[in-house]
């Protein structure tokens, strides 16, 4: 028995965990192709499977155009309006000291927390029918809901802490030293912020930018409730894929929703660009 | 074997000593001339009324431990920080009130701020730039201080690839660049090695001799501050404790803050007996100004004790 022992193979401790180390490396793959590489694969074999006459259809389509076209005005607009007010937030989170400085910050973060279905019925109520603010908007014949404002509000709204959030820690990081410089060398409070503060965070502002970008194509659930999804009115790229899958044009769905996958790929490279650029700048 | 302490230079200072006065300002000046200065931060009183004046072409240190409050002195003097009251002299002209951008104010801060994502020739170049100053001139002057400062072939290097010596020589042609009034360095060297330091310091030297500019060097080295200086401010607590040459304020220290802050210094505790100050061990020349019995405390440099052999006073 002991004789035996001794001679089984055993396992040395460095080989042991590499073993460990290769079986954590293994299973992340596993985890990531089966949730992520997975669905995507799926969606590029359904999309093209059917044949090109598919991709000609879609395209040609007037409604799929005006959802595209819809999604693109409403992301170009909240990426606009998230953009200046995210770094003008991000500036006094960073550099002012106040009363309810800690409030503010945690409402930043709100609507990561809050569901945005939950976001699209609290616009309603501010701007439907016998909403608080609905009388005036109708007095001076402005529709919101089931129409584009409402659509971008909701859109602004849940993305609003995106930018903030990459750009107030990096103008923490940063201080204010170099911004002091500029101001002692003779430059104004706007020069500053163009030539000094605002060069210093872009690789921070362009993966803010990016991840809204993200998020107000992909956004559905806030839109749905105040669009009412008029199909070649108020239907975005993403609202008409859910209609195509309920009117069983399954093919002409997932040719959409391919070419917005392939947009948020583009992105998400883009995003990991920013990223590493960032990282390098603050290293130095 | 006894020790026998000789000096001609102890300084005594009655043990109530009363607060130190500042030198009196003349109006004359147009250098830098600080009256009154107060600034408080909440409930701490950081600068307590400050009053010196930086003689033009000259250079003067504020020296004191961190926490003294002449970063802060010369903050208000950049205007990056609005005294609570007192009044900014520059070069003549009443600047309390105006705008950092129009001080015309070189400051060199103690981690560089240079501009990351700028080369040393762009940095150099700001201040030239945001003033509007035609192209070929602004050229020239980049030119001529990158060559001062001796950092020609690395005009298009960026700061992360400079070392902390370089960056802080970035820095002060940076700051010479548009022609300063005044040039404040805060801690210059602070962040920087021994020996880098010495070899800075030697140049800076020299530098300031060929330009001339009134200049103002906050540090809490005090090697720095009597090396470098014609005048010394000694800060304590947010109060000047002291102003004077490098030589007065080493030599003729104002209070036991002065003498025990710039330089070594042994305090001897005694009473003044016929205008000696007598301690334990023997007594130190020093307490002329003094009445006999005044409980006293002397303060003596240790170079100026001489350690012998021989029986002191007979004993």
């Amino acid at each position: 028995m002991s004789a035996r022992a001794a001679t089984a193979p055993r396992l040395s401790a460095s080989t042991r965990r590499r073993l460990v180390h290769g079986g954590l490396i293994g299973g992340t793959y596993l985890f990531v192709s089966i949730l992520v590489l997975a669905p995507l694969a799926g969606i590029v074999v359904a999309a093209v499977q059917p044949g090109w006459h598919v991709w000609s259809s879609t395209f040609g389509s007037a409604d799929v155009r005006h959802a595209f076209l819809l999604t693109a005005v409403i992301t170009v607009i909240t990426v606009a309006v998230t953009a200046v007010l995210g770094v003008v937030v991000a500036l006094v989170l960073a550099r002012d000291r106040f009363a309810g400085r800690g409030l503010l910050s945690a409402v930043v973060d709100l609507p990561l927390a809050v569901s945005p279905v939950i976001v699209g019925l609290a616009a309603i109520l501010l701007f439907g029918r016998g909403g608080w603010f609905e009388p005036w908007f109708t007095a001076h014949g402005i529709q919101i809901v089931f129409a584009l404002p409402s659509m971008v509000l909701v859109t602004i709204f849940i993305c609003i802490p995106f930018v903030v959030r990459e750009v107030a820690p990096l103008l923490q990081e940063l201080g204010t030293g170099e911004e002091e410089a500029a101001r002692t060398l003779g430059a104004s409070w706007l020069q500053t912020f163009f030539r000094i503060t605002l060069p210093n965070v872009r690789w921070g502002l362009l993966y803010g930018v990016a991840l809204t970008t993200a998020r107000a194509l992909g956004e559905i659930g806030a839109v749905i409730v105040v669009s009412g999804a008029i199909q070649g009115q108020t239907e975005t790229a993403t609202l008409y894929v859910l209609r195509a899958f309920d009117q069983n044009r399954d093919a002409s769905g997932y040719m959409v929703a391919l070419s917005m996958a392939l947009v948020s790929i583009v992105l998400l490279a883009g995003i990991e660009i920013c990223k590493r650029k960032e990282e390098k700048e603050l290293a130095a | 074997m006894t020790t026998t302490t000789r000096t001609s230079t102890a300084t005594t200072t009655p043990t109530a000593s009363t607060a130190a006065t500042a030198r009196p300002v003349t109006p004359a000046g147009t250098g830098i001339v600080v009256r009154h200065l107060h600034k408080r931060f909440g409930a701490f009183h950081a600068v307590k009324d400050v009053s010196f004046e930086a003689q033009e072409g000259g250079i003067t240190a504020i020296l004191g431990p961190s926490g003294s409050g002449k970063s802060t002195v010369l903050r208000m003097i950049a205007g990056l920080e609005r005294p609570d009251s007192g009044s900014i002299e520059l070069g003549g002209e009443e600047q309390t009130n105006a705008s950092v951008q129009d001080r015309r104010v070189g400051f060199v801060f103690q981690h560089y701020a240079l501009f990351r994502h700028m080369t040393v020739w762009d940095n150099v170049r700001f201040g030239l730039k945001v003033r509007k100053v035609p192209w070929d001139e602004s050229f020239k002057r980049v030119r001529d201080l990158l060559e001062l400062v001796q950092l020609t072939p690395f005009a298009d290097r960026y700061p992360d690839q400079l070392s902390g010596g370089q960056r802080q020589r970035v820095a002060l042609a940076r700051a010479l660049a548009p022609r300063p009034r005044v040039l404040l360095l805060d801690e210059p060297f602070g962040a920087l090695d021994a020996r880098v330091r010495h070899e800075l310091r030697r140049w800076l030297d020299e530098l300031h001799r060929e330009l001339g500019v009134t200049s103002l060097l906050v540090t809490h080295d005090q090697e720095e501050a009597l090396e470098l200086a014609n005048e010394v401010v000694v800060m304590h607590l947010g109060a000047v404790e002291q102003i004077g040459p490098p030589e007065q304020v080493y030599n003729e220290a104002a209070s036991p803050f002065v003498a025990g802050f710039v330089g070594a210094a042994n305090a001897l505790r005694g009473h003044v007996v016929h205008g000696e100050v007598e301690f334990g061990g023997g007594s130190v020349p020093g307490g002329d100004h003094l009445e006999d019995g005044t409980a006293v405390h002397a303060y003596v440099r240790p170079h100026d004790v001489t350690l012998t052999l021989q029986p002191a006073n007979g004993r």
